[in-house]
């Protein structure tokens, strides 16, 4: 005698009941109590079988091991860097696994980082405790020059990135940015100072209405629109070796979407 | 003289007309305003964060911390001083009490969940008021939640058992009794349970019947609000203060 009460992809707030019966299973986002399911976030409904789960419209970044971050150098330690990674637990980024070359002894670490400087980085480990390790030996992981980074809500970040990363090379098609996705929200662009701008725009953009459907088309008229106000020249292809944090996004937003 | 007719005209279990809005701050993680009768609660959430002084930190679990304030000029007698006082301090205890039993921040030890909430402007019920302001705030921001808590004040006006008591009733010259209740949607569990004056306990049983049919009605207001954040109307605009 199991019964869903909700709809798939139906808003839902924090305990808002979802199913009565054991017949369905608690996902992502919700929990049992005796007989019913209950969501424990503002999110949308996602069942897929007999599993219900919550697509979060908003809330904190989870740190999980494999995930390309961006972050801030905000400490220089004995053997490397304290990294701020936009939650509320700071990263060690090793020398080892900052850099392939040979470091001496004595040798200025800030030379390498600076205090302030911006790293693309992945976390290879993340403790019960969130102690979190960092690093920055992998290709596409680098130190920041230039552009502009900015902030959004980390649940957002699949939807910026699309499905094959289909809506971030779209954005950088229309204005010639380069734009790098952290899983944590932050996110780098580098192009024209026109360019810039207009990819945040548009980023913001996506970010408020996330929850549209249709967003891709919509943006596209958009970066159409206000690229001919601002005249960025088009980019013929969007680059294929760029594509590496789209499939981890992909991925994600697949595991989401189901 | 009994007190049969409301100050305001209401019925015995009517509240003050409401309003409730999520996402009116841009730069908090999650807001609300709440509005009831003259009161009006501006809650903003931010975090999880990083925790100072680090001696207040949970290995085993993130906290939330409560700023309860009303603006200077909010009251309609006297300008308040600014800052904490012991009676903000209280009600920011309370309230952290009233919302902790929701709170589920067992993946974010040693981290701290900030809510801030103004009044701008009040008439009674400023903690309720409050409280039911930062639930939504703290829904907005996707804090993991495993209920709603709702709350609203019940009392006794000269014998007569009222639901939502102004200002004018707090201090009609009689006996009175004013009884701040927040409670779980879910459960009906209470989580807030003050009270000023006297109370028989045939009415303070009454009463507290009253308020799981209040609570319900602000709760009601508080999914409203949440789930306008997020129209499907894909022309909806006004959602969104930064959109535009």
């Amino acid at each position: 005698m199991s019964e869903l009460l909700v709809q798939e992809r139906a808003i839902v707030t924090p305990g808002e009941s979802l199913a009565v019966g054991m017949d369905f299973l608690p996902g992502e986002n919700t929990y049992r109590e005796n007989e019913k399911i209950y969501s424990k976030v503002l999110g949308l409904v996602n069942i897929s079988g007999r599993v219900i789960k919550i697509t979060a419209l908003s809330g904190p970044y989870v740190l999980q091991t494999g995930d390309k971050i961006i972050g801030k150098v905000i400490d220089i330690a004995f053997s490397g860097w304290r990294i701020n990674t936009n939650t509320a637990y700071s990263a060690m980024l090793n020398v080892k696994d900052a850099t392939s070359r040979f470091i001496r002894k004595e040798e200025d670490l800030s030379k390498i980082l600076a205090i302030g400087d911006y790293v693309v980085v992945k976390i290879i480990n993340v403790t019960s405790q969130n102690l979190i390790d960092l690093t920055m030996k992998e290709p596409g992981l680098h130190k920041i020059f230039g552009g502009r980074i900015i902030n959004i809500n980390s649940q957002k970040v699949p939807r910026v990135i699309g499905k094959k990363g289909s809506m971030v090379s779209l954005v950088k098609d229309k204005t010639g940015c380069d734009i790098t996705v952290g899983q944590n929200g932050l996110i780098w662009l580098k192009g024209t100072p026109e360019g810039e701008y207009l990819a945040e725009q548009a980023i913001k953009m996506i970010e408020t209405r996330s929850h549209q459907e249709g967003l891709t088309e919509k943006m596209e008229k958009f970066l159409d629109e206000q690229a001919s106000v601002l005249h960025i020249p088009k980019r013929p292809t969007s680059s294929v070796t760029e594509s590496t944090e789209s499939t981890q996004g992909y991925e994600k937003f697949q595991e989401r979407d189901n | 003289m009994t007190y049969t007719k409301r100050l305001d005209g209401r019925k015995i279990e009517e509240l003050r007309p409401m309003e409730a809005k999520a996402g009116v701050i841009p730069n908090a993680n999650g807001s609300a305003s709440f509005k009831i009768g003259k009161t009006w609660a501006l809650a903003a959430v931010y975090g999880p964060r990083e925790i100072y002084p680090k001696f207040l930190a949970n290995p085993k679990k993130g906290i939330i911390r409560c700023h309860y304030s009303m603006m200077p000029f909010s009251g309609s007698g006297e300008r308040i001083r600014p800052g904490k006082s012991r009676r903000s301090q209280e009600i920011s205890m309370v309230m952290e009490k009233a919302l902790e039993p929701v709170i589920d921040l067992y993946d974010f030890p040693n981290s701290a969940v900030d809510i801030f909430v103004e009044l701008p402007q009040t008439d009674a019920g400023t903690r309720c008021a409050a409280i039911s302001a930062a639930a939504i705030a703290l829904a907005d921001a996707g804090i993991p939640m495993t209920d709603m808590v709702s709350a609203v004040a019940v009392g006794q006006v000269d014998g007569t058992v009222v639901a939502d008591l102004s200002y004018g009733e707090e201090s009609y010259p009689a006996v009175v009794s004013d009884i701040p209740v927040a409670m779980l949607h879910n459960s009906k569990e209470i989580s807030l349970l003050q009270m000023d004056g006297e109370i028989s306990k045939e009415d303070l049983i009454s009463s507290l019947e009253l308020a799981k049919v209040a609570t319900e009605k602000v709760y009601e207001l508080q999914v409203k609000a949440l789930k306008e954040r997020f129209v499907k109307d894909n022309n909806h605009k006004n959602n969104h203060p930064e959109d535009n």
